[in-house]
């Protein structure tokens, strides 16, 4: 296409490129970078937790005011579980699944040629580069990074001398601020390129749920984002100007913060985890050669998890002094979230009964997800219920709840899509063995390291602690600790496979044809990897995403721009009313 | 106190044990379902894997009745299950928020990183609270700079503890022991040191403690001694109501501001009248007072507090 017609300089095409799959694909390295520090600083943490009386390996190689003679203090222990959580939310998770899959599988499945505002996605990149940057040095400030937990609840985070962190902390609000910047640029474009540039005969209902989920993701972070850009602005003023927005000596009110930070952050948990539920739907269907059973009630859920979403942020405040008229309100809107959430599970299982299932990496990395997603979901009713929060808020079930959530969900997503959708993006298969073997591994040491944090949890383990050895009731626990921290670096190292299978296939794995997988979605039509303007001829679409084993096609599938042979389509189904 | 089970704290409040009945019936739902649905996965995998290359999956018809009975079905159950956590929760949420009117009140104030404790009768204790066994507690807790969060995990309680606000939280202990107490809300380097220990006493021992040897204590001044030094008693003097409301029997009482609300004199009605006092202007009065904002610790304000209260009409006077 365009390829042919003009040269495009180096720079323009994979720097300051504006295709929508080159700066898919520049996200996707810019969070795998990303991934590896926050996964290092993860290794720290633990490290800390299950040996905190030994010197760390390597850990003379930090400066001694960090790290005297390689033991980690309090004060360097904060920012680096600060800082795991920071970039593993903000600069891994959230712009690996809007940023990276958004862009690149957007155009390409609902037949479009690029983004709406390709110039805008080019900016959302370049801008979320240095907010990264921005956060990841502030290790280099004087006082150190930010140390006040993710959640970052002034006054603590508000007044330099809580923690002794000037600049540090003023640089995360900053990158936190520019980060969401990126997202809310990106969410625009995805929302306008669904809404506007669909190919003919791509109604909303024939739309894959992978489009569905990021496009209700996008309006999410449309409508949540702005707030946490005011609120980390009022942070920063605070810091900066010396205004009084969360001061109580000023008048200010520290629980607007929470009120403000949750309106934006358990939406976030839902960007977080919507994308890779979309995904894993589409996974499933294709590797168990089923259509997706109940399509519009798999719509309808993601549509109502989101929507309720909104409406669930008191739940992180329970313990805060709130009202428990207000407490209950918030108890009861939670609960009711997971009636979608079962409604999901329990359709992903109706699409692999009678499937004809095939097990490749990436399927298994999906069917981990629906396994541990469960579980992650199932720990979130314990916080629901405001008296059973009342004992675990704040403990190490609250870690595994969300690292259930984030890395038993949203990464084995990540890992499913990465392995479905890595022949479209670079024209190469990844080599299956060594992923299935990375999958095996990852899917035990993950449970080895996450599940006996419930147990230290409901043992009144409290999480943000430097030192569990400080306590004589935490002692007996000490074992256990050890325990998920071997655990923990075995799952670190494991990830080397994956990474090492990443890049290998970039230049030897086998050429990928057009369609590996014989799935129906729009993006299979185009070459591998698609050229600019992804494709020849722009497809028209006759029928939903999960045309498989129609009977009556000699094939066990029928892509979206491929007529069923005996005229109307069977499963899936489509709006009567046409898009003009 | 050591753990014989270390995997559960031990149960030595009223609450615990109705926590722990909540905790397990979660528990309960949480392993059937997770269970569930991980034998399901394998058991469909190894049923429905593909066992030739021609195989394909046999999909339901479109629109079949059953698949909207089964789509129903796997709605309504796990929503039946969680009302009932529901209205099991609601119920242990309300008696945990609701102190007893016989409750013994001490007060609480977190500070970067330990946890002064004042009691009643005017006895202060640092990172320790001593209490009689078998008594309601009730707990007003402030902070002096971040927020912290009260936590003893053998009572099952946690509450977060504000600066520039008051929040409650009480408790009854039934067993004698010595409890950890922690701070559980993160605050700042030295947040994994923040603890202490709650003594539950015999109610004859803990009275013979409250009597019992004071030094070692800091000196400090009660709240009468606040009153005359910071000039309060100028204004605020019991013959005469020319200038400030008088404020013997004030607290419980309900009082009329300027603007015609009415609000209840409580710990915050006071403690926002000492450091903002012209946020509620009785009815009657000029807003002359100043501001005792940086002033005053949160210690000093809970001894006028209790001073105040302590301000009982005479009997038979009517107000």
């Amino acid at each position: 296409m365009s390829e042919h017609a003009h040269k495009t300089p180096f720079i323009r095409k994979y720097i300051f490129s504006t295709d929508h799959k080159v700066i898919g694909i520049q996200f996707l390295m810019m969070s795998l970078f990303f991934m590896i520090i926050g996964g290092l600083l993860a290794m720290m943490v633990r490290w800390q937790l299950g040996f905190p009386e030994k010197a760390m390996p390597l850990g003379t190689l930090f400066p001694d005011k960090l790290m005297p003679e390689g033991h980690m203090g309090p004060e360097f222990y904060n920012a680096v579980f600060t800082m795991h959580a920071s970039i593993m939310i903000f600069l891994v998770i959230i712009p690996i699944l809007a940023g990276a899959f958004g862009n690149f599988l957007v155009p390409l499945m609902i037949g479009a040629r690029d983004m709406a505002y390709p110039k805008l996605n080019m900016l959302s990149f370049w801008v979320a580069v240095p907010g990264g940057l921005l956060m990841a040095s502030s290790f280099f400030t004087d006082t150190g990074a930010a140390a006040t937990g993710w959640t970052a609840y002034p006054p603590l985070s508000a007044v330099a001398d809580y923690t002794g962190v000037t600049a540090g902390q003023s640089m995360w609000i900053g990158a936190v601020l520019i980060v969401g910047t990126a997202s809310i640029m990106g969410a625009v474009n995805y929302i306008t390129t669904i809404i506007n540039m669909r190919a003919p005969g791509m109604h909303l209902f024939r739309m894959p749920l992978t489009i569905w989920a990021l496009f209700i993701t996008a309006i999410l972070q449309l409508l949540a984002t702005p707030v946490l850009a005011s609120v980390m602005g009022m942070l920063l003023f605070d810091r900066t100007l010396g205004t009084h927005f969360f001061a109580p000596v000023g008048g200010g009110q520290v629980l607007m913060f929470q009120h403000m930070f949750w309106f934006y952050s358990h939406p976030a948990v839902y960007i977080m985890i919507l994308p890779a539920m979309g995904f894993v739907s589409d996974i499933l269907a294709t590797f168990s050669r089923k259509p997706i059973f109940g399509y519009k009630a798999m719509a309808f859920s993601i549509m109502g998890i989101a929507g309720l979403g909104f409406i669930v942020w008191g739940h992180h405040m329970f313990q805060s002094g709130m009202n428990p008229l207000l407490g209950t309100t918030f108890m009861a809107s939670t609960m009711v979230i997971a009636v979608p959430s079962a409604i999901k599970t329990f359709n992903w299982l109706g699409t692999i009964w009678r499937g004809s299932i095939r097990f490749t990496p990436a399927m298994l990395n999906a069917l981990a997800f629906v396994s541990t997603f469960i579980v992650g979901g199932l720990s979130g009713i314990f916080m629901a219920s405001t008296p059973v929060d009342m004992f675990i808020h704040d403990t190490y079930f609250i870690v595994a709840h969300i690292h259930y959530v984030l890395f038993g969900g949203s990464l084995f997503g990540v890992f499913a899509a990465i392995n479905y959708w890595y022949p479209k993006m670079f024209g190469r298969m990844m080599n299956e063995a060594v992923n299935t073997v990375h999958f095996i591994l990852t899917f035990i040491f993950f449970n080895l390291t996450f599940f006996p944090m419930h147990m230290l949890g409901m043992a009144g383990h409290m999480r943000r602690i430097a030192d569990p050895t400080a306590y004589d009731f935490l002692k007996p626990l000490q074992p256990l600790n050890e325990f998920i921290t071997i655990n923990a670096l075995i799952l670190g190292a494991v990830q080397v496979l994956f990474a090492g299978n990443f890049i290998i296939s970039l230049f030897a794995g086998k050429k990928a044809e057009r369609n590996p997988w014989h799935a129906n979605s729009l993006e299979w039509v185009a070459p591998s990897p698609p050229p600019h303007g992804n494709f020849e001829t722009i497809p028209t679409v006759y029928h939903g995403p999960y045309e498989f084993s129609v009977p009556g096609v000699v094939e066990d599938y029928l892509p979206q721009d491929r007529p069923a042979p005996g005229g109307a389509p069977s499963h899936t189904p489509s709006l009567s009313t046409a898009r003009a | 106190m050591m753990q014989d089970a270390p995997l559960f704290p031990e149960q030595a409040s009223t609450i615990a044990s109705q926590i722990d009945n909540l905790f397990f019936f979660a528990l309960g739902i949480a392993a059937f379902f997770s269970i569930l649905i991980a034998l399901l996965i394998v058991y469909l995998g190894v049923r429905y894997r593909r066992r030739h290359a021609a195989q394909t999956g046999e999909a339901p018809p479109h629109g079949s009745k059953a698949q909207t009975v089964l789509e129903i079905t796997w709605s309504v159950i796990p929503f039946l299950i969680l009302m009932v956590m529901f209205i099991w929760g609601v119920k242990i949420y309300f008696t945990a928020a609701r102190p007893p009117a016989d409750a013994i009140q001490f007060y609480v104030v977190g500070k970067q990183w330990m946890w002064k404790i004042q009691h009643p009768e005017g006895r202060r204790e640092i990172n320790e609270m001593h209490v009689p066994v078998g008594r309601p507690i009730k707990l007003l807790m402030t902070s002096e700079d971040v927020i912290h969060s009260f936590f003893v995990p053998a009572f099952r309680i946690k509450q977060d503890v504000l600066p520039g606000r008051y929040t409650t939280m009480w408790f009854q202990a039934d067993k004698v022991g010595t409890y950890h107490l922690f701070c559980s809300q993160y605050c700042g380097a030295e947040h994994a040191k923040m603890g202490g220990w709650v003594v539950v006493m015999e109610p004859h021992e803990y009275q013979a403690w409250l009597a019992g040897e004071k030094s070692g204590q800091a000196e400090f001044m009660t709240g009468a001694e606040l009153f005359a030094a910071r000039a309060c008693n100028t204004c605020h003097r019991p013959d005469t109501s020319a200038r400030a409301p008088i404020l013997t029997g004030l607290f419980g009482r309900q009082v009329g501001l300027q603007d015609g609300r009415r609000v209840a004199a409580d710990e915050a009605y006071i403690r926002e009248s000492i450091i903002e006092p012209q946020a509620k202007i009785v009815s009657g009065y000029q807003p002359i007072m100043p501001t005792f904002k940086g002033q005053l610790t949160e210690e000093d304000v809970i001894e006028l507090i209790n001073y105040i209260k302590g301000l009982k009409a005479p009997e038979g006077v009517a107000r």
